[in-house]
């Protein structure tokens, strides 16, 4: 078997969420090589030959690949991707976007968001907002997947020499263009990351308050979070989001807040090792799911605990 | 401009979904059946596209049993203006929804299809994508500002720690997230109008696409349960349980 590994990255670092997709890679089984599409994104290569357990990396530097336009990349994969058995990227939202693109190019049925591996074609993922775990076996030649980076312990960053390639591939398709992108800039730790976690619900009724997660979030080193309800009442932006239609966490400690626990929430952070949450509501669905529960007022409760931190 | 909007009838998102004790399928006898709430979404971009002129005719089309007639009539007294319905039995793969939908543009010449990010019974998240590369269109992601002019679509992007825009020739294929916009409710004049919004039948076959599927589901099963934890009177004692037994901060 022989594993080509998506790598995600900015074109200057390698991110971590690769790890987990090489640690997918090795419950497989097999050669793992990782391709990094980008431009002046040596660095990038260098980072990836460090990753222990890859064999060769391949470094596709192109302006036609500089933002990840999934029409771009997607060809490069479907290109690259004819001599593996196995193509797995994060599922991140560039791995969402660029890996089913490729698997159509392909002709191969993808499968998303796998958090278990039985065999080389067998894979367990969630579905139903994570409250049915499906087993799928896959027909096709081309295995493409993504990979649910919280199911999968990363691998080291570094202890490994993989050779690394230049492969001079170049597809523009014209079909998009980048305009800009406005990343939101912060000394926390990405929520998909975080060893710590803190949310916050309808409960803390506007945007403004969120600030006393956030400054919780300063004293743990946490990352903050949101569930869709604060989301769709507009109080916090969508990419803060922990849920099915958000992002899966699964730190050492998840703080939920004024979050009453809708499933579509719980699937997003149920894995998490320790949950506490702090809810008025003491018949909240969330405290079937919480290590710790506190039944209080979030705002009498979460400045106490700010204090005594 | 045309637009092509993509609807599938799931579960309703209120319901509860469990494994069957067998582990054979997912049990949905006599459960709640509803338009996707991604593709709800989908549903109101297009028509609101239409009520800035920027549209002319939106059609909506649905891949499923008889049954999805009521999802694309659903559509239609949002304000869609016709639909499709592509009938089969059993569940389609995403590859081969994909293939139906390209055949569908195929014959219709939208110069936009907008669908849902994911359907909340697979959670795939494939199907745009999939009819994208397909078709040969760009494609605009997860999509939370939609802007259409001079034969240019510039979508804005929910990306992971923010937002990206994108330009795409069009056609282009657009799928939508939560914050894209919100719903109208149907009323009820407009529900009784789309009873007699025109609405065909096709199916797989008639378009020429193979369905057989690509993947086997072995089995489903409940995820780990988690164990009941404990409440804690005050955060005192929480503070030192999180310190001192679970030592995590």
């Amino acid at each position: 078997m022989s594993i080509l590994v998506i790598a995600e990255h900015n074109n200057s670092g390698l991110n971590a969420a690769t790890l987990n997709v090489v640690a997918a890679a090795q419950a497989i089984g097999g050669d793992i090589d990782i391709l990094v599409a980008g431009s002046n994104c040596g660095a990038v290569g260098e980072a990836a030959a460090q990753v222990p357990g890859v064999g060769k990396v391949l470094v596709a530097d192109n302006a036609a690949y500089a933002n990840q336009l999934a029409e771009n990349v997607a060809l490069l994969i479907a290109e690259v991707a004819a001599g593996y058995s196995h193509v797995l990227g994060a599922s991140t939202s560039a791995g969402k976007n660029i890996l089913p693109r490729a698997a159509a190019l392909l002709d191969v049925q993808p499968i998303s968001d796998i958090s278990g591996v039985e065999s080389a074609d067998t894979f367990k993922r969630p579905i139903y907002a994570g409250n049915v775990i499906a087993t799928v076996q896959s027909s096709d030649a081309i295995k493409v997947l993504t990979v649910r980076g919280t199911a999968f312990d990363a691998v080291p960053a570094t202890g490994g020499s993989a050779t690394v390639e230049a492969i001079g591939a170049s597809h523009d398709t014209g079909l998009s263009s980048f305009v800009d992108e406005q990343i939101v800039k912060s000394d926390r730790p990405e929520l998909t990351a975080a060893k710590i976690v803190i949310s916050g619900g309808r409960g803390m009724q506007n945007g403004e308050n969120f600030e006393m997660l956030n400054s919780i979030a300063d004293k743990l080193g946490a990352a903050v979070g949101a569930s869709r309800a604060a989301v769709d009442a507009g109080f916090v932006p969508n990419d803060m989001q922990v849920g099915q239609t958000g992002k899966i966490v699964a730190p050492d400690l998840y703080i939920a807040v004024g979050i009453s626990g809708a499933i579509q929430h719980l699937a997003g952070m149920k894995d998490s090792k320790v949950i506490v949450a702090i809810n008025k509501d003491e018949e909240a669905p969330i405290f079937q799911v919480a290590d710790y529960g506190l039944v209080a007022d979030l705002f009498v409760a979460i400045p106490e605990l700010d204090s005594k931190l | 401009m045309k637009i092509l909007v993509a609807v599938k009838r799931v579960v309703d998102y209120n319901v509860k979904v469990r494994a069957k004790a067998d582990g054979s399928a997912v049990d949905l006898v006599n459960v709640k059946m509803a338009i996707n709430p991604f593709c709800e979404i989908a549903v109101e971009e297009a028509v609101r596209l239409k009520e800035k002129g920027i549209a002319s005719e939106v059609v909506v089309v649905s891949i499923g049993p008889q049954q999805a007639q009521e999802q694309i009539r659903t559509a239609l007294a949002l304000g869609a203006d016709r639909g499709i319905l592509v009938q089969c039995e059993g569940d389609l793969e995403p590859l081969a929804v994909a293939k139906c939908l390209k055949e569908i543009c195929a014959k219709e010449a939208p110069e936009m299809i907008i669908l849902g990010k994911q359907a909340i019974d697979g959670d795939n998240n494939q199907t745009g994508q999939m009819l994208a590369a397909l078709a040969g269109y760009g494609q605009g992601t997860f999509a939370s500002v939609v802007e259409v002019a001079d034969g240019v679509a510039k979508v804005t992007r929910e990306i992971d720690g923010g937002l990206q825009t994108v330009a795409l020739k069009l056609p282009a294929v657009v799928t939508t997230d939560l914050r894209l916009n919100e719903p109208r409710y149907a009323s009820l004049p407009n529900i009784m109008k789309a009873k007699k919004k025109p609405m065909d039948t096709t199916t797989p076959a008639d378009l020429g696409v193979d369905v057989a599927p690509r993947t086997k589901l072995l089995k489903v099963e409940p995820p780990a349960e988690r164990k009941a934890g404990i409440k804690v009177a005050d955060v005192a004692e929480l503070v030192d349980k999180l310190k001192n037994e679970a030592k995590v901060i």
